[in-house]
């Protein structure tokens, strides 16, 4: 167990933003590679997540389900007014999750998930043209969640427990466009960074199974505020601003899903799921410095967004399932308020995935996710000026994300 | 093994997947295009705005954001050629002469928000001449007429005043001209912007009048002077058959050397204001007998009565030498002042919102003028002197000679099929009033925050220069059929901390 956890903890280097906001749906390899389904759909202890409610109909007295991603993601961006362009490391990110269940009796199920759904890593070129926006970020959030479930009969049950949170923040961008110091030449900037955030959620499921081969699932995970207390603020090239203490926090917000799974033609399973990610919560990011920079308040007023996703199963062989998905995901980001720091549109996702089984305990799991993104021409218009105006800061905006995974299923 | 293999397909896949553009900006460059001017030789002709002066000296990152280094990198992509400055020889600025500094280092931003010279030794020998020629024709300190001026690159007449420093560093000889210089190198393009010192060392000096001279004088240069100055310039330009921009002058009272320290900056508690007041009693008294026996008018009486009140909004008392002298009578019975207080009370009054304080007043105001007497505060015991404020009837003189300066300009360059005026004095308005937006940010003519002036108040930085080069190109573009890409402001420096 404890090495299982190390895997994932390995993982943990770097999670990279690539849905909405700064969601990472990557959270089963079997579930993404149906595009990221799996509040009505049984197949492993990825449910410990998905629904926790699943549990209880799971085969098997243990299930143990492990994995990890790699997501390239990069982002280009150009200002055809200003002959300009500028584009993102090409960021590596690893998000991995580890679940496990473990039957007690008919009735009751307890289960542990470790994983990584929220996190962001963008990193511009240093002093690009939006610089005084972002330089760039890195956060990071490893969510650990003991979890009960109960089968109150055949065709229903119900699931959840609490999630400890820990997370980290950093973050780098420039004061404002321009300034410098006299000895360096390098351009003032601040960089925040907070390590071993705590906090708490949690998370709830109810499954039903009014027929045989239908289920349908509800879900709710609690909104977690990452409240970042007493991080280092290190200011850089501007002598008039020591170095100092912040406080900031940043919601990760609830998200509701609701789906079904429908089993036909002997071999096939199709899944739907509605995600409704209540990210209205995230108005503004607040960072209040003890020392004379005082409170830098970046409107952030994002809106709730939907996702609609659909998966497709078939059991092509006695060893092999192969899946496919796809997903229609709407970014929270409003116009007008579209930060370089998390620079997504609205997005359409295109999955498959499959499973082989090495034994009657043992299957191999591997996804792909290719996000399609338009180019968008956007802008953010509330740079505070200080004296009550604002300025914007705009262009268009291409990403680009990819990502392979592979994972294992362990059932006893 | 295997996992190198399934890492190189990885990266493979990688590089697939860049995000690309419809249109990247890239292949804009196939759309640029000089339009009727033709930039193989541009040559820059002014004053300190066309070195890239900023921050109180001429420095090397200066120069090399000044506006014609800008405007040269992009015309570099419509086939612009080489373009040389004068380069100083360090990042310090202070020039020597002889060995002897002569001038202050740049400004930097001090722990306190202070402006100070940077710390350094600087080499900038004057006497050791550049070869030259330079493109970049740009003279802190020139004036109008000063570009026809014989020697005025001898460094032997530094000293006298009657030659420039920074000329004298590159000049090509003692007894050549700087408009010489400029038509020798037989320019194809040139900006030319010169006049703005022709008012700005009066405005900067607080309006101090002095002899008119031909070189050092601080005086507003007459009309004539100026039009024979632009005429004689404009029309030798002309003879060469090179296209230019001309730019007018903008104006010098709103810029922060003059708008920065309020009219009102003194704060007094309820007993200093108490005792003030009472020292200022009998001067009140005495207007008030000297508007009765009709000494001076009434408006004239109540505008120099002085009332303090116990608030951080004070104005500071001045000497305005537009009103009545009343030292000589304030010295006789029945006022009975004594000659040096009457001296002090001769012109004096307290500033209003009209009265512009010079930023060096900053420093000033509040000082003693005597350390031992604690009565002896600057601009409350002792009124500023004429050199520390514009006043209203000072403002009228510098504006109406820069109109008439900027009339001179349109009508020569409206005149003139091969020259195009940049209407930088509309536009710097612009800059003082609402601030101008680019890409990220706004510029605004806010003190060392505005980001569009250096720390000496007068000077842009480099992304006000910026601003101002974005302005020249988009007036050639319009003007001449170019289509020349503007830069980035945010990718330009602001003010320096030390």
């Amino acid at each position: 167990m404890k090495k299982l956890l190390s895997f994932v903890l390995f993982f943990l280097a770097g999670s990279t933003l690539y849905a909405g906001g700064y969601r990472v749906s990557i959270q089963g390899q079997k579930q993404l590679a149906m595009g990221h389904t799996g509040v009505a759909v049984i197949s492993g202890a990825e449910s410990t997540f998905f629904n926790p409610a699943g549990l209880s109909f799971l085969d098997g007295k243990v299930n143990v389900s492990l994995g990890a991603s790699a997501i390239f993601s990069s982002v280009k961006f150009q200002s055809t007014a200003d002959n300009y362009s500028s584009e993102t490391e090409s960021s590596v990110g690893t998000p991995a999750y580890l679940y496990a269940s473990y039957k007690i009796n008919d009735w009751l199920t307890f289960g542990l998930s470790v994983n990584t759904p929220y996190g962001s890593k963008v990193e511009w070129e240093k002093d690009w043209a939006g610089s005084h926006l972002v330089n760039n970020i890195n956060l990071k959030a490893i969510f650990i969640q003991p979890t009960i479930a109960l089968k109150i009969s055949d065709q229903l049950s119900i699931g959840g427990g609490p999630i400890y949170v820990n997370g980290s923040v950093e973050f780098n961008r420039n004061l404002n466009t321009g300034s410098t110091s006299s000895t360096t030449g390098g351009r003032s900037n601040v960089t925040i960074e907070k390590k071993g955030i705590s906090a708490w959620g949690y998370n709830i499921g109810l499954m039903l199974k009014p027929i045989e081969k239908l289920n349908i699932g509800f879900n709710y995970r609690s909104k977690v505020i990452m409240n970042a207390e007493d991080g280092e603020a290190d200011f850089e090239n501007i002598s008039i601003l020591a170095d100092g203490k912040f406080n900031a926090e940043l919601p990760l917000p609830a998200e509701v899903t609701v789906g079904l799974s429908y089993e036909f033609c002997e071999k096939f399973l199709f899944a739907f799921d509605y995600n409704f990610a209540k990210w209205s919560e995230y108005e503004a990011l607040v960072v209040e410095f003890d020392n004379a920079a005082g409170t830098s308040t970046n409107l952030r007023n994002y809106n709730d967004s939907d996702t609609f996703r659909f998966g497709l199963q078939y059991k092509a062989f006695e060893k092999i399932t192969v899946r496919t998905g796809v997903y229609f995901d709407e970014s929270p980001v409003q116009d007008g308020y579209f930060a370089p720091e998390t620079p997504r549109n609205d997005s359409v996702g295109y999955t498959a995935g499959l499973s082989y089984q090495v034994n009657k305990k043992l299957s191999i799991d591997a996804s792909f996710l290719y996000l399609q993104f338009d180019e968008t021409d956007n802008s953010y218009d509330w740079i505070d000026n200080g004296d009550g105006t604002y300025s914007s800061f705009g262009g268009t905006y291409k990403s680009s994300v990819f990502s392979p995974g592979i994972g294992i299923s362990y059932k006893l | 093994m295997k996992n190198i293999k399934y890492i190189a397909i990885m990266a493979l896949g990688l590089t697939a997947c860049e995000p690309e553009f419809d249109n990247p900006v890239e292949d804009q460059q196939a759309t640029f295009s000089p339009g009727t001017a033709n930039f193989s030789k541009y040559v820059s002709i002014g004053n300190s705005l066309t070195s890239g002066y900023a921050d109180g000296a001429l420095y090397q990152h200066g120069q090399t954001n000044s506006f014609p280094n800008i405007l040269a990198g992009q015309f570099s992509k419509v086939g612009g050629g080489i373009f040389t400055q004068p380069l100083m020889n360090d990042n310090l600025g202070g020039l020597l002469l002889g060995g002897n500094p002569i001038s202050q280092n740049r400004l930097v931003l001090n722990a306190d928000s202070t402006p100070v010279p940077m710390l350094g030794i600087p080499s900038n020998e004057v006497t050791n001449t550049l070869t030259g020629p330079f493109n970049n024709m740009g003279i802190p300190g020139a004036k109008s007429f000063h570009l026809l001026a014989p020697g005025y690159g001898d460094p032997a007449g530094i000293s006298t005043g009657t030659a420039n420093p920074y000329f004298a560093r590159f000049a090509s000889s003692t007894t050549t001209n700087a408009l010489t210089d400029a038509i020798s190198q037989a320019p194809t393009f040139f900006t030319l912007w010169i006049g703005n010192n022709d008012i700005l060392g009066y405005a900067t000096g607080g309006g101090v009048t002095s002899a008119q001279d031909p070189v050092d004088g601080d005086d507003i240069t007459p009309t004539a002077t100026f039009d024979f100055a632009l005429n004689t310039i404009i029309s030798n330009l002309d003879a060469t058959g090179a296209k230019g921009v001309v730019a007018n002058i903008a104006s010098v009272t709103s810029i922060p050397y003059f708008t920065t320290v309020p009219h009102n900056p003194v704060p007094m508690d309820q007993a200093t204001a108490t005792a003030t007041n009472t020292a200022y009693a009998g001067y009140n008294a005495i207007l008030s007998g000297l508007s009765g026996m009709g000494a001076i008018t009434s408006t004239e009486a109540n505008s120099r009565k002085v009332n303090f009140f116990a608030r951080l909004d004070n104005p500071v008392l001045i000497t305005d030498e537009s009103l009545t002298d009343i030292s000589a009578i304030i010295v006789n019975p029945p006022f009975n002042v004594p000659v040096q207080q009457a001296a002090l009370l001769a012109k004096l009054r307290p500033a209003t919102a009209a009265d512009l304080i010079v930023l060096p007043a900053r420093a000033f105001i509040g000082t003693l003028a005597d350390p031992a007497n604690p009565n002896s505060v600057n601009g409350v015991g002792i009124p500023l002197a004429d050199k520390w404020v514009l006043t209203p009837a000072e403002q009228a003189e510098i504006s109406t000679a820069q109109n008439s300066y900027n009339n001179t300009i349109s009508s020569l360059v409206n005149a003139n099929p091969n020259m195009v005026m940049v209407d930088m004095k509309s536009y710097l308005d612009v800059l003082n009033t609402s601030g101008i937006s680019f890409n990220g940010g706004t510029a605004t003519s806010t003190y060392a925050s505005g980001g569009a002036f250096s720390l000496d108040g007068v000077h842009p930085t480099a992304q006000g220069y910026s601003i101002i080069a974005n302005k020249f190109i988009t007036t050639i573009n319009s003007e001449f059929g170019a289509n020349i890409p503007t830069v980035l402001p945010s990718e330009y420096t602001t003010i320096f901390f030390e």
